[in-house]
């Protein structure tokens, strides 16, 4: 057993050696502007994130390189919360009380999004959330670059049922906030389009489902009656490759039943045999294969970053990189990072996405983004089959809830407000 | 005597066209191949279609060719200069002929051509246009494939080309389709009497499509009339579905027996080296799970230094992922659970370590994404007995091999002195090493066999699920559930444990859902320790009680 003199000596040690490392980054956060980067490096949802990290890392070195921001040089502060939802609030507290960064760019699960929120609430920071999610939340502090419903999931589904004459419906998911609250959504939206109830089947899986011969063979038969029938999918990353696999397994080919992903990108098809899933569908808001020269470019400088031509690009990246942008448009339009001055300068700030249209930040924290629908190719990259003709504008709280409908988000004068009762003329949450 | 009873149609046409080739009529076909074939280089989507389409009009002799290599994705366009190419894909590069001309163009490398991109619906007018021509095919599967492609809307000269084919069809299952689509054409006709003769033929078939005709005809309109106005057709009707009703329901039982044997499978896979090192040995390993993991990678890592050979590397995965989880597995023992006999929580505590240390490894040097293991021909797709049951193949030969290693493992401690070694130890450690067994040797091989054996069941699972550092986690909590359920130290009840719960499960996911399902089983297996905590076969003799 190891002495306690001998672990009191390397308590010490460590301790003395951390100050001696907090004092270092304090002599330098004076020249230096702080931008916070909260992903998971480890754990479950490393797979997605560290990507996301080296983004960051990748744009902060590119402004840097164009001589910073007002003046001073950006720095990163990198922060592991090891997929673990408590910890991401502990490391959203440590970022922006010890390291006072100007602005956070992080989060991927809407659970980690909801555990960092009354932090970031509290102490009055800037969050840039780079996910697509479910909508139903508009918070002063925090700027959604993903996808809203409204800006994936239904032109999905009016997709599916415009061209592709879908009459039947499949909304699977995993069991957690984003399909539940997605397909309720999809399931209100359906139903108004004329769409019976025996007519939609939806069903529900535990986290990384490994085990779908029973789910898929009701999906055959509820397809095998000869009316046109697809799959709207909400199934979470690790689950998808198992339920593609059996899926061709069992016979059941995109052209009869195909499948529409929201949460499967070129990312996550890099890890997997994609000849099971050739053919089948999915919605984003930027795909690797769009061809313009800005994301040539940007393609470019990523594999020249990451020093790997063989990495793909994806969705959540485009969207830290249009956020993150629009930042720094904010930062110099207020001159300062000032959270209150860069939430109020960053509303309508415009910057060019990568696809060839311009977004644009909305008042209620969301922006405007077109939409795309790909299939997925042999070499894990999509070929766009469908696409809005101009950007669409982020709705925080969907049309299709009887619940939300009259709730609006905006955080301009006079309303200054994330849901904000257009019946009853009132705020009935946080209102600064 | 016509041409086209005596060949295939495709052959036919090539005869033809060679019998025509100096005419002008071949030269006005061949400008328009070049044509479409310029469209589909440079055309988008919409042209692309319109391109295939007149393509399949032409009746050029390469049309056949082009349109299947598209199908397929050989059908390449060069980068420098948009020329379109069919390529067979090689280990270094595609080998090119010329799509037009069919002169070879030498070998380049992948990254000087690019695929002409497909889309579902071009797949599906291709599918279709090609449907014609695939009816006489060398391959039954392909001739399959037309007919089925056919049966969604077949028009009257889609009949004809059928009743033609019939006769010369060799394949029974081929043949039997047609007959099916041609009775179902008898339906629509207006001789009552010839519907009523289909009907009776139909009753016997276990089709899918027939289930819906049927249920068509028994449907109302919008003024509450029946579709089909016959009554005696209408009965007749209704009889035939409630038997092909009963016969698909009894398939169906079937199918979700042996979805729950394949699931049972899985977890014995799983289970059973944990079987060995906690039932036998007592020691709980939380990294049993990644060695299983540990397995997977091995599989992935044989298949990347072999590519070309698919199924071999599979059957050579099997052993490297013994040796390898086993020897690791031996030096778990020998570097940490040694020091830790008989203290449960420390070993408890030490092994999950090792597991998060495991996958940090994995995670290190793999990165965090999911590997793809590619897998062989042989397992994809799916046996197909009639429509109403098809048995996929990957959980056949799963089911199989779980089967196979069981056996195996069983012979191995029954008949090998190392067996009778293990047995020995398991049962009175003093007495053991009192006669001559070198117990640390034993504990370490055992372990180390425990450890191999779940590596093995990585490699399977590489086979159905992500590989990627977290894929141990998934199993480790069934693992010891099947283990507990079944009572510790008996491998016997190990298997039927494993299979019990796995066919339990998918009865109870069509009724409840496979969340509500998990759970429940949950709660039955936390019920039954209850009642009988040594599990399904409890171990007897005075080793148990000590």
């Amino acid at each position: 057993m190891m002495s306690f003199s001998k672990v009191a000596k390397q308590l010490t040690l460590g301790v003395s050696f951390s100050t001696l490392l907090f004092t270092l980054s304090q002599a330098q956060a004076e020249e230096t502007i702080k931008v916070g980067v909260l992903h998971s490096l480890s754990g479950t949802m490393a797979i997605s994130e560290t990507t996301l990290k080296d983004t960051m890392l990748m744009l902060i070195e590119e402004q840097n390189k164009k001589g910073g921001l007002l003046g001073k040089k950006l720095e990163a502060v990198v922060v592991d919360p090891a997929s673990n939802w408590p910890l991401f609030a502990e490391k959203a507290r440590e970022l922006l009380t010890k390291d006072k960064v100007a602005a956070i760019f992080g989060c991927w699960t809407s659970v980690s999004r909801k555990s960092v929120l009354p932090v970031i609430e509290e102490l009055n920071g800037v969050l840039f959330y780079p996910v697509q999610y479910e909508g139903e939340e508009s918070s002063k502090n925090v700027f959604y670059t993903g996808a809203a419903p409204n800006q994936q999931a239904i032109p999905a589904v009016d997709y599916l049922m415009n061209d592709l004459k879908v009459k039947r419906w499949v909304l699977a998911g995993t069991d957690y906030v984003y399909p539940r609250t997605t397909n309720k959504i999809l399931e209100a939206y359906l139903k108004a389009k004329g769409v019976d109830k025996k007519d939609i089947m939806i069903n529900y899986t535990p986290f990384g489902h490994s085990d779908w011969q029973s789910i898929v063979a009701d999906i055959k038969k509820f397809g095998s009656t000869g009316k046109k029938t697809a799959v709207v999918s909400t199934i979470n990353g690790d689950a998808n490759v198992p339920f593609y696999k059996e899926l061709g397994n069992q016979g059941v080919s995109a052209e009869e039943i195909p499948v529409v992903a929201f949460s499967v990108g070129e990312e996550e098809l890099s890890g997997i045999d994609t000849k099971p899933l050739v053919g089948h569908l999915a919605a984003w808001n930027y795909f690797m294969s769009v061809d313009t020269t800005k994301n040539a470019a940007f393609i470019n400088q990523w594999h020249e970053y990451i020093k790997n031509p063989k990495r793909v690009t994806n969705d959540p990246m485009e969207a830290h990189y249009i956020g993150f942008n629009m930042w720094v448009k904010a930062v110099e339009k207020a001159g300062s990072v000032d959270p209150d001055a860069v939430q109020k300068a960053i509303i309508g700030v415009e910057f060019p996405n990568l696809t060839g249209g311009v977004s644009k930040m909305l008042p209620n924290h969301h922006i405007s983004k077109p939409v795309l629908i790909g299939e997925i190719q042999d070499d894990g990259q999509f070929a766009t089959v469908w696409q809005t003709n101009k950007v669409v504008d982020g709705d925080a709280w969907s049309d299709f809830l009887p619940e939300s409908k009259p709730i609006i988000a905006d955080w301009t004068a006079p309303i200054n407000c994330g849901n904000y009762n257009t019946k009853t003329k009132k705020c009935s949450g946080q209102k600064f | 005597m016509s041409l086209s009873s005596l060949s295939p149609l495709g052959k036919a046409l090539l005869f033809i066209l060679m019998f025509l080739s100096t005419s002008f009529v071949v030269r006005a076909e061949g400008d328009v191949f070049a044509q479409s074939l310029n469209k589909l280089a440079q055309g988008g989507m919409q042209e692309r279609e319109q391109a295939m389409l007149e393509m399949a009009e032409t009746k050029h002799a390469r049309s056949l060719l082009v349109l299947q290599a598209l199908l397929d994705g050989k059908l390449l366009s060069l980068k420098s200069d948009g020329k379109l190419v069919i390529g067979v894909e090689q280990a270094e590069g595609y080998q090119l002929k010329d799509a037009l001309t069919d002169s070879d163009l030498g070998l380049v490398e992948r990254s000087n051509v690019a695929k002409i991109t497909m889309t579902n619906k071009l797949r599906g007018t291709l599918r279709k246009a090609l449907g014609q021509l695939e009816l006489s095919a060398e391959n039954p599967e392909i001739r399959l494939a037309a007919v089925k492609a056919m049966a969604k809307d077949a028009d009257a000269k889609d009949i004809e080309l059928l009743k033609n084919r019939l006769n010369q069809e060799p394949n029974v299952k081929v043949k039997e389709a047609i007959e099916t689509l041609l009775l179902l054409d008898n339906m629509r006709s207006t001789d009552r009497e010839l519907r009523l003769h289909a009907l009776q033929a139909l009753q016997a078939l276990d089709n899918v499509e027939v289930v819906n005709r049927l249920e068509t005809m028994l449907e109302k309109d919008a003024d509450g009339n029946f579709l089909e106005s016959d009554l005696e057709i209408r009965q007749k009707a209704e009889l035939a579905l409630k038997k092909i009703g009963q016969r698909k329901q009894v398939y169906s039982a079937i199918e979700t027996l042996f979805f729950g044997l394949s699931l049972g499978a899985v977890l014995v896979l799983a289970a059973i080296g944990l079987a060995i090192t906690f039932g036998v040995m007592g020691v709980i390993n939380m990294a049993h799970g990644e060695l299983m993991m540990l397995g997977a990678y091995t599989t992935y890592v044989i298949q990347q230094l072999m590519p070309n050979h698919l199924g071999w590397s599979l059957l050579l995965a099997i052993p490297s992922a013994f040796v390898i989880a086993g020897l690791t597995g031996i030096a778990i023992e020998r570097g940490i659970i040694r020091f830790l006999y008989g203290r449960p929580l420390e070993t408890l505590l030490a092994t999950f370590g090792v597991s998060l240390f495991l996958q940090q490894t994995v995670r290190s040097i793999f990165s965090p994404l999911n590997r793809s293991v590619a897998t062989p021909e042989w397992m994809s797709g799916s046996w197909q007995y009639n429509e109403f049951l098809s048995i996929t193949w990957n959980r056949l030969y799963i089911l199989i091999f779980c089967l196979v290693v069981f056996v195996l493992l069983l012979e191995l401690l029954k008949r090998t002195r190392l067996g009778l070694e293990v047995r020995a130890v398991a049962q009175n450690r003093t007495m053991a090493k009192a006669i001559g067994i070198p117990t640390a040797r034993v504990d370490a091989l055992t372990f180390g066999l425990g450890s191999g054996i779940a590596g093995v069941a990585g490699v399977a699972l590489s086979q159905i699920t992500n590989v990627g550092p977290n894929l141990g986690q998934a199993y480790i909590v069934d693992s010891f559930m099947v283990v507990v359920f079944g009572g510790v130290g008996n491998l016997f009840g190990t298997l039927v444990a494993g299979f019990s719960l796995g066919i339990a499960n998918k009865f109870l996911e069509p009724y409840a859902g496979a969340v509500l399902a998990k759970i429940l089983v949950l709660v039955f297996i936390i019920l039954f320790i209850q009642k009988r905590p040594r599990g399904l076969f409890p171990q007897k003799g005075r080793a148990a009680e000590a």
